[in-house]
């Protein structure tokens, strides 16, 4: 950053300022985007695709203000990036509508409203974030019953032979998405406390570097956790991305790639073990695998998701020119278009350069949260942006690998591009918490420059 | 921790790395084998969306046409054929789930309106809906029905072609099916033991029994072996490889020359001649008819059937495979022709012994009735002289008026023909009727407008009480006698 030259509050103002210069094209984005779909269902143009961005960009901007009040030192670029997917998802949710015959962007725009809500909720009650490590276990255990939930009576449900929703009346929820901010939360504060003694009394058996077992405790738990998710809600893809940002963690606290590896092939063997007993883990990996031994059915899903990104080619066939039913009914052609196979979608439509540009933007986002990370001065702060970014980024990558076929295909939301309430929340959540992270870093980090400027320190 | 938290960010990059790669390679390395995938339906919804042109009869009958089922984006066409099974074949069909068929698939660019980039960008400009062309054939539906009619419920084929141009005027397979039927029972369709699906006139491979003669009498008289005062004896029977090979009736005919040969379909005059003609004059002349590769004409290839001699494997024969020439100059031994080929060898001999490549279209028209595309005749080869076509004619009157065909005699129209009754014993469906009938000829004789082969499978009548009567008839109803 550009900090040592000018005074603080230009510095400050600047860091501000580059956010609402880069709110403008997020917001014009979503107006020419309403507008294609508008052109494209409609022929004809409507000055409501204008008014759409309009009111897209007054949210943004009030919660900009708010972002300026609150937490002037953030980090920038966090918050348009996001807003960009958002906008993205909007767009490609709103194209859907005419032809899913639902309503679905007003209830995203709506949701993108809550979540911005909620994230000024959070930014105002945690202004503190450090408490947070106060309430570890019972962030940990409110992270597991949230997980659990959706195999409890009355109110769990199933899609497609896992259990990652909850319905309360008609309102439906998928609590894996609020989970793994509250596993992050517990991560980092544990890891913190931890780190050393995992290092210390390692000790080197057959030429593996072991934790202590004393220690390891609480990491099997997690392990445990892992595999637990894998029998009880039946998803591969959030069990992944859960481990994953956990490895993550590890390997940043302690620094030892053996942990790493160790945890792998524990994930693994776990895994397999699962692959072979449970029968819908079993199912989705050898559709993975070979998705024509049954195409009109288990294998639909994945397969579609191929024709549709092989029509795309380098450019997409343009807005709403992908088709998502089968003409002359309602049976899908590109099941779960909203949520799952967002990103096939916008392939499709957009093209590779179009599916390449979300995949970048996840890497800026990444870039961003390990930025703040970076510039953290504590070992809890370090390691909550560290984690929060990690379970976002491998969010993206389980989902996008899904529909790609890296990995087998869960039902993982694409995180803010989704259609989904939860994910909206839980993900301006995350990033109330990245910028107070942020914010604590940037001030600490300018206050310690100024100190030495005015000559307090030295 | 900072150098820890930069590693686990490559590590992220690799793996965000590795999705581009994957999507690039659905999206462009891989999309045209997923476009061509079996299972893959998106292609074919698409061009569902996209109103198809109609096939049109040579009198303007509609034969295909398209519906629109929905309204707005969901808006699909559906096809309809109004006539039924009568343009079955070789129309064929177009359906969303279960495709293309012949005609409909082979005149596919057309139908879609795919086949002019440049209207489509300029009609995509001004906001217009891609759309088909119409595409209107040579085909007359009073023949066809005539066809199908004097078929009478046997299995068969009839195929009338014009001469001196190759437009297919009437192209009918016994069995029929209805189109309109395959999208509710195509499974029935491919499990009926009649097997209606198959085409036939272009896919039945058939012995054509003694209307092969007059390939071997092409290649006899063309070649020079003979010419039409050569004598052959031809007894009653004669021994070819060991085993005996005999007239129809065992008669006897003494000396005689090749055009009382044709006239009385003598099985040991032509073994003899198939001979002396040789396996390859008799092959190169048989290439040029059109045996031994498939048809020209405007049908998927994967949908025709090649003409020629086949081994027991099912393999094409070549002359120096060792194929026994006197059987096969009889159209008998392992030489088998669709009834689309033999009408091709009526059709050259009707245009002075040039082979017209045989077309069911005849013009492409757009949206607006303007002809974008019109068939030109053209020559697919030359078989002959036309002296010795004139030959052959002369020789083919007589078999009409005083030979096996004159079943086939039109009153007032001088019809040139040949019979053929090919004995193919054993074959099960056909329940103890050995017999494949087949007639080939031309009218009027001395000015031909059109050529027909008909063919009658499992019966135990001759080419002549048989099949000389249905292309009399289809021959009468395209001339308007």
């Amino acid at each position: 950053m550009s900090a040592r030259a000018g005074s603080a509050t230009a510095a400050r103002g600047s860091g501000r300022n580059r956010e609402l210069v880069a709110l403008i094209p997020v917001a014009l984005l979503l107006t020419i985007g309403f507008a294609a779909v508008f052109a494209q269902n409609d022929s004809q143009l409507s000055d409501l695709s204008l008014s759409y961005g309009l009111y897209f960009l007054a949210v943004c901007l009030a919660t900009h203000i708010f972002i300026r009040i609150r937490l002037p030192n953030a980090d920038p670029y966090l918050f348009p990036l996001m807003a960009l997917l958002t906008a993205i998802g909007l767009v490609m949710i709103y194209r859907l509508d005419s032809e899913l015959a639902k309503s679905l962007a007003r209830d995203q725009a709506n949701w993108f409203v809550i979540g911005l809500v909620l994230f000024a909720v959070v930014v105002q009650m945690l202004r503190d974030y450090t408490v947070l490590e106060r309430y570890r276990y019972t962030i940990a255990v409110t992270g597991i019953i949230l997980l659990l939930a959706p195999r409890l009576p009355l109110i769990g449900a199933q899609v497609n032979g896992a259990y990652l929703g909850i319905k309360i009346g008609p309102l439906a929820f998928q609590p894996a998405e609020l989970a793994k901010i509250c596993i992050v939360v517990f991560l980092a504060s544990y890891l913190r406390e931890h780190r050393e003694l995992l290092v210390v009394g390692a000790r080197r058996i057959l030429g593996v570097t072991l934790p202590p077992l004393k220690h390891l405790g609480p990491l099997l738990v997690v392990w445990g956790a892992a595999m637990l998710m894998l029998i009880v809600i039946r998803d591969l893809g959030s069990s992944l991305m859960f481990f994953a940002a956990f490895l993550a963690l590890i390997y940043v606290a302690t620094g030892r790639l053996s942990f790493v590896v160790i945890g792998m092939v524990m994930f693994l063997v776990g895994a397999w073990v699962i692959y072979n007993t449970v029968p819908h883990v079993t199912d989705r990996v050898d559709i993975w695998l070979d998705p024509y031994q049954d195409p009109g059915d288990a294998g639909y899903q994945v397969l579609q998701s191929m024709f549709a990104q092989a029509d795309g080619g380098l450019f997409g066939k343009g807005f709403a020119e992908s088709m998502v039913v089968i003409p002359g009914g309602n049976d899908p052609l590109l099941p779960a278009a909203q949520t799952d196979l967002i990103y096939t979608l916008i392939v499709s439509e957009l093209g590779l350069f179009g599916g390449s540009a979300i995949i970048v933007t996840y890497l800026l986002i990444a870039a961003r949260g390990f930025k703040v990370a970076l510039m953290a001065n504590d070992g809890f702060s370090k390691l909550l942006a560290t984690g929060l970014t990690s379970v976002f980024a491998f969010q993206a990558f389980v989902i996008i690998g899904g529909v790609t076929r890296v990995i087998p295909l869960t039902g993982v939301t694409l995180p803010l591009v989704s259609y989904g309430g939860s994910s909206i929340l839980a993900n301006f959540i995350l990033l109330a918490l990245l910028l107070l992270v942020s914010d604590r870093a940037r001030r600490e980090a300018r206050q310690g420059r100024d100190a030495e400027r005015t000559g307090v320190w030295s | 921790m900072n150098a820890r938290i930069v590693r686990l960010f490559a590590f992220i990059t690799v793996l965000f790395a590795v999705l581009i790669g994957f999507t690039s390679y659905w999206s462009v390395f891989d999309a045209d084998n997923l476009k061509a995938e079996r299972v893959n339906k998106r292609p074919l919804f698409e061009a569902q969306q996209i109103k198809r042109g109609s096939i049109l009869a040579a009198d303007g009958t509609v034969i295909a046409r398209s519906r629109p089922t929905g309204s707005g984006a969901s808006v699909q066409y559906v096809r309809r054929y109004p006539d039924g099974p009568l343009f079955g074949h070789p129309i064929g069909y177009s359906f969303a789930e279960q495709g293309n068929s012949e005609f409909e698939q082979s005149h596919n660019a057309e139908l879609t309106g795919e086949d002019s980039e440049f209207s489509t960008l300029f009609d995509e400009i001004r906001g217009r809906e891609q759309t088909g062309h119409d595409v209107i054939t040579n085909i007359e539906p009073a023949a066809q029905q005539t066809a199908l009619d004097l078929l009478a419920g046997r299995p068969g084929a009839v195929v009338a072609i014009e001469p001196g141009t190759g437009e297919v005027k009437a192209l009918v397979s016994q069995p029929p099916y209805d189109p309109n039927l395959v999208p509710s029972s195509l499974p029935e369709l491919n499990a009926d033991p009649g097997s209606p699906l198959l085409d036939r006139a272009t896919q039945g491979q058939y012995p054509p029994g003694s209307t092969f003669k007059l390939v071997t009498a092409t290649a006899a008289l063309d070649s020079g072996k003979i010419d039409l005062d050569t004598v052959i004896d031809a007894p009653g029977t004669i021994d070819v490889q060991g085993q005996p090979l005999s007239n129809s009736g065992g008669s006897s005919f003494g000396q005689i020359d090749v055009t009382t040969a044709l006239t009385f379909s003598v099985n040991t005059f032509f073994a003899q001649l198939g001979q002396r003609v040789g396996e390859s004059t008799l092959y190169e002349y048989m290439d040029r008819y059109g045996f031994n590769s498939k048809p020209g004409i405007d049908l998927p290839p994967d949908q025709l059937s090649v003409s020629g001699v086949f081994g027991p494997d099912g393999k094409l024969l070549k002359p120096d495979d060792g194929v026994d020439i006197a059987r096969i100059a009889i159209g008998q031994e392992r030489l088998l022709a669709t009834p689309l080929q033999m009408a091709e060898v009526a059709a050259t001999i009707a245009n002075g012994g040039d082979l017209m490549r045989p077309q069911i279209w005849q013009k492409v028209r757009d949206a607006d009735g303007r002809t974008v595309d019109q068939l030109s005749p053209e020559r697919q080869s030359e078989v002959m002289s036309e002296q010795t076509a004139a030959q052959l004619t002369e020789a083919m009157k007589a078999v009409v008026n005083e030979g096996t065909g004159t079943a086939a005699a039109l009153s007032g129209i001088d019809v040139a023909g040949k019979t053929g009754t090919a004995e193919v014993p054993g074959r099960e469906e056909c329940e103890g009727l050995p017999n494949q009938a087949w007639f080939v000829g031309f009218a009027p004789a001395d000015d031909p407008r059109i050529a027909v082969a008909a063919t009658v499978e499992c019966t135990d009548g001759q080419g002549g009480t048989v099949a000389a009567p249905i292309a009399a008839g289809v021959m009468q109803t395209l001339i308007g006698g």
